[in-house]
């Protein structure tokens, strides 16, 4: 049998925690809203406007957020509702109407202009929907304008990402007739799909395309033939909205370590009748490297114990991934929602005994790491300092949706972002 | 609506955070969504602050909104009292909870906790950051000190030694930390003690005993003004003017607190900063007459345009500030210097005025900084909103003789630099000195200097060519000069309808703009 059946989940109840407990909390929540998505979503697709319709607290989030990259013009802004708008003394329809016209007059470049609601806009309901559908007309066919929410009454973090992508789908052209096609969904850096665009091709496994695109005209083509891949575990709305137009999911794991790379590209060529033999040929070099650049790390990481603050929605798959490839030992794993069908494969890879929490009640959390006092705390940057300060080693958790971490070339720096901060604690003697 | 991509100032709730942030004692509750969280990272990121800001958020979601945010207000209050065991409550809401009305002061005051519980209503749609620092602290002081008010009319009984209050600093205050440990060391000079310093370090407690000084030392005006004015009401307690920024302020400074403790100020004024002599140094007349432009909030705007004018002997082409409070004070200040304020909040405007007015060195804050670099301009940073780099590990005050030291390192080093760059540019050919070469104090094969060749602006596309040779010519003119001469010529050459900028029209665009 060869190594990759063997590492493939067979029995996955018995060995791994697929229905293992899980915590629930509710309280105060210590994560970004959705709005956050933008200071990545904007650099993946290079002709898209990102106009955030709230208040000045979401200008400064986005602000903080993108901290230092401040580009000459950056393509996200927020249309700051005021007094006037909310007395009813201006027509907020029309003030949002005005500041589209001003903001595209002065960018020809856009191709593609998001709304995107946040909490104000939500609670006093100003129909994002209906402006964009008026945008859209008014505007089109130079730009098409659509909506999402990034509310934090409504999203966590990685789900504006998700909000975003979801809006597109009714978007893509449909694909005439069912030809077979992959589709990758979720934002990676270009880098990392070009890496996934060689070993598809290498395996045969065809047409291959992006969601997101690239530029706003790409759009890829969906329709009963597609087949997609999820590259990102907080993409459940996403799926819903793929699934309604006739694609299926291939279930896998995420395709972050050596395994989960070789996981997820297996689980497509199988999709595609790929053989056994085609398929090692295919990635036996890329995995081969992937583990020798975790070797090393598994060294000085092995036994470290782990614990997660939820963040991403990634923190179930990186678990895995630290537990089997660097055997780490996770504590507890939070998450802010976990999606049990799209995390079926990650669940069960899971060592048994991993803690898994859904929600956050922070200082019960707080209270739960301190006791625990892991080697290792994965956590937002609110958290980070503070728990530096009283002695436990930290990796912020925004590096991670910021980093290219996914596939086998990957690997490696996936791990030295865990490795890092112990390294660093190693090396300072005062 | 307002159109914003970058802005000054955060939400009017950021700034009760840093009042928050900078008391002991004092735990604020804040009704907002969860994404209201980010503001944490402002103090454990940028302050490095190695506790979590006091401040619990109620973190309300969508399923909430129909139901009972309420009980989240008043759940959450009651934890945090259990939890942190604060002096005082602090209750208010972020944008999205004033839109709810919950009312989270009256909620709070519900529960009967046994401590004061202090609502502060801060208008999100129509303030900002430094406002909402500015009402909280005057919240505070009010309900803190304002029992021990004294009846109208009172005459304070005069004291044998004066001491005075410190209002003001806050958390993620731009060097308030700094100015204030400096300040003390002026007042100790001059003898004069201090009561309590507020908002940084103080606790309710503390806030209760500020009419026990004779007088306040007004630090930032953003932050205290309100407070010092209702102070100087409820309790007959002056308080100081002067900001003590540069040498002139601080003198102004000591002197007006001497007069106010009835005290000498010579051994304060014998104290001496170097700024004086270095400005008189002959390296420096190299500096006379820099055209500067001038941005930041008003305090600090203010204080730059006094210093490059009178201790640097700038020329203050620009003067402009964020603080709309404060836009009567930068007004008159600006027509001192014979120009016209800028007021606004639009970093695009401050961006254009800039480009305008050609500045040679501009201090602004860290928005400045970016539009500075684009445009090959020189900059440092004088004022907030802050940056990591705000907060040096070193002792960098902004006030106080030791403050003016720092500001002429600030606002001299970058045109210092520039001249070392212009240098490097001079012997730009030479096959050690090229623009691909590192500095040679980096070692062998260092990175280039990417300022070496200042990024230009870019052009408007009307503009005519650049014939070779003008264009040739163009780069023999130093480099921080070359900016304003390639915009001169390409407006004279734009002017005249003129295709082709060549040597000819280059002089004769030098010669019509030396007029
Ligand atoms: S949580 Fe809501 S109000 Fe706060 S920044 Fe996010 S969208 Fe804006």
């Amino acid at each position: 049998m060869s190594a990759i059946a063997a590492s493939l989940p067979t029995d996955a109840g018995a060995a791994g925690c697929g229905d293992a407990p899980v915590l629930r909390e509710r309280g105060q929540r210590e994560v970004f809203c959705g709005l956050t998505g933008i200071v990545w979503l904007h650099r993946k697709i290079q002709d898209a406007f990102f106009l955030v319709v709230g208040s000045r607290t979401c200008a400064h989030l986005l602000q903080s957020a993108a901290g230092v990259m401040i580009f000459a013009e950056p393509r996200f802004a927020t249309a700051i509702i005021e007094e006037r708008d909310l007395a009813g003394l201006a027509d907020a329809n029309e003030e949002l109407d005005r500041v589209v016209a001003r903001l595209l007059g002065r960018r020809p470049d856009i191709r593609m202009l998001f709304l995107v609601g946040s909490c104000p806009s939500e609670v006093i309901k100003l129909d994002l929907a209906r402006a964009a559908q008026r945008l859209s007309q008014r505007h089109m066919p130079a730009v098409r304008v659509l909506h999402f929410s990034g509310s934090g009454i409504e999203t966590t973090f990685t789900q504006g990402e998700d909000a975003c992508l979801a809006a597109l789908v009714p978007e893509m052209p449909a694909e005439p007739g069912s030809a077979r096609s992959l589709l990758v969904v979720g934002a990676l850096a270009e880098v990392v799909e070009d890496q996934f665009l060689r070993l598809f091709a290498a395996l045969g496994v065809g047409p291959v395309r992006f969601l997101p695109a690239r530029r706003a005209a790409d759009l890829p083509a969906v329709g009963s033939g597609t087949r997609y891949l999820l590259a990102q575990p907080f993409l459940a709305e996403t799926a819903r909205a793929l699934d309604a137009r006739g694609a299926r999911r291939i279930p896998a794991p995420f395709p972050l370590g050596a395994e989960g790379t070789t996981l997820w590209l297996h689980a497509a060529a199988q999709e595609w009748g790929v053989g056994e033999r085609t398929f090692r040929e295919a990635t036996t070099i890329g995995e081969q490297r992937a583990r020798h650049a975790l070797l090393r790390r598994r060294e000085r990481l092995s036994g470290q114990r782990v614990f997660f603050f939820p963040d991403s929605q990634l923190e179930v798959p990186l678990a895995r991934f630290l537990a089997r490839e660097l055997g780490m030992v996770p504590l507890e794993v939070g998450t802010p929602y976990l999606h049990r069908e799209h995390l079926a494969e990650e669940l069960a890879l899971l060592p048994p005994g991993v803690m898994l929490s859904e929600g956050q009640h922070v200082e019960n959390q707080l209270d739960r790491c301190r006791a625990a006092r892991p080697d290792l705390t994965v956590c937002g940057l609110g958290l980070a300092n503070p728990l530096e300060a009283e002695g436990l080693a930290t990796k912020w958790s925004i590096e991670l949706v910021f980093t290219p971490i996914q596939g086998y070339e990957q690997a490696g720096d996936l791990a030295e972002l865990f490795l890092r901060p112990l390294a660093r604690r190693a090396r300072l003697e005062v | 609506m307002q159109l914003a991509v970058w802005t000054y100032e955060g939400p009017p709730h950021v700034g009760a955070m840093r009042v928050a942030a900078a008391m002991e004692g004092l735990h604020y509750v804040l009704h907002a969504p969860q994404g209201d969280t980010y503001a944490d990272l402002l103090f454990t990121m940028i302050e490095r602050r190695a506790t979590r800001p006091p401040v619990t958020y109620t973190t309300f979601q969508a399923r909430d909104l129909g139901g009972d945010t309420a009980t989240l207000l008043k759940t959450a209050t009651l934890d945090a009292y259990e939890r942190f065991r604060p002096q005082a409550i602090l209750v208010g809401a972020s944008c999205t909870a004033e839109l709810i009305q919950d009312d989270p002061g009256g909620l709070a005051r519900t529960l009967g906790l046994p401590v004061p519980v202090v609502p502060v209503d801060l208008p999100a749609y129509q303030r900002k950051e430094n406002w909402g620092a500015s009402e909280t602290f005057y919240q505070l002081v009010r309900a803190f000190a304002g029992p021990r008010a004294p009846r109208p009319g009172t005459v304070r009984a005069a004291s044998e030694t004066r001491c005075c209050n410190i209002l003001g600093p806050t958390a993620l205050g731009f060097r308030h930390r700094d100015d204030v440990a400096e300040v003390r060391r002026l007042l100790a000079l001059l003898g004069v003690p201090v009561n309590v310093v507020a908002p940084l370090g103080a606790t309710p407690a503390d806030l209760a005993r500020l009419g026990e000084a004779d007088f306040n030392v007004v630090l930032y005006p953003e932050v205290a003004m309100q407070a010092a004015a209702w102070l100087k009401r409820n309790f007959a307690q002056p308080h100081t003017t002067a900001i003590p920024i540069g040498v002139g302020a601080t003198r102004d400074f000591i002197a007006e607190v001497a007069r106010l403790a009835g005290v000498d100020p010579a051994p304060a004024l014998a104290e001496a900063s170097r700024l004086p002599w270095y400005s008189r140094s002959v390296d420096s007349t190299y500096l006379t007459g820099k055209r500067a432009f001038i941005f930041g909030d008003a305090t600090h705007a203010i204080a730059a345009a006094r210093i490059a004018a009178t201790e640097l002997a700038f020329e203050v082409v620009g003067l402009g500030t964020y603080s709309r409070e404060f836009a009567r004070e930068v007004r008159d200040a600006a027509r001192g210097h014979g120009i016209e304020a800028l007021i606004t909040d639009d970093y695009l405007e401050v961006e254009a005025a800039i480009g305008a007015a050609q500045p040679e060195l501009v201090l602004g804050t860290q928005m400045e900084r970016h539009t500075a670099k684009r445009l090959g301009i020189p900059c440092a940073v004088i004022s907030a909103p802050v940056h990591v780099q705000d907060f040096p590990a070193r002792f960098s005050p902004q006030m106080g003789f030791e403050g003016a030291n720092v500001l002429f390192d600030t606002l001299v080093h970058p045109l210092m630099m520039g001249l070392e760059e212009h240098l490097l540019g001079m012997f730009r050919d030479d096959f050690e000195f090229h623009d691909g070469a590192g500095a040679s104090h980096l070692g062998a094969g260092s990175a280039p200097a990417a300022a070496v060749q200042p990024a230009t602006p870019p052009l408007p596309e009307s503009v005519g060519a650049w014939a070779p040779e003008a264009e040739k010519e163009l780069k023999k003119i130093p480099f921080f000069v070359r900016g304003k001469a390639r915009r001169n010529t390409e407006r004279f050459a734009a002017d005249r309808r003129i295709p082709l900028i060549t040597l000819e029209t280059l002089y004769d665009a030098k010669a019509h703009f030396s007029r």
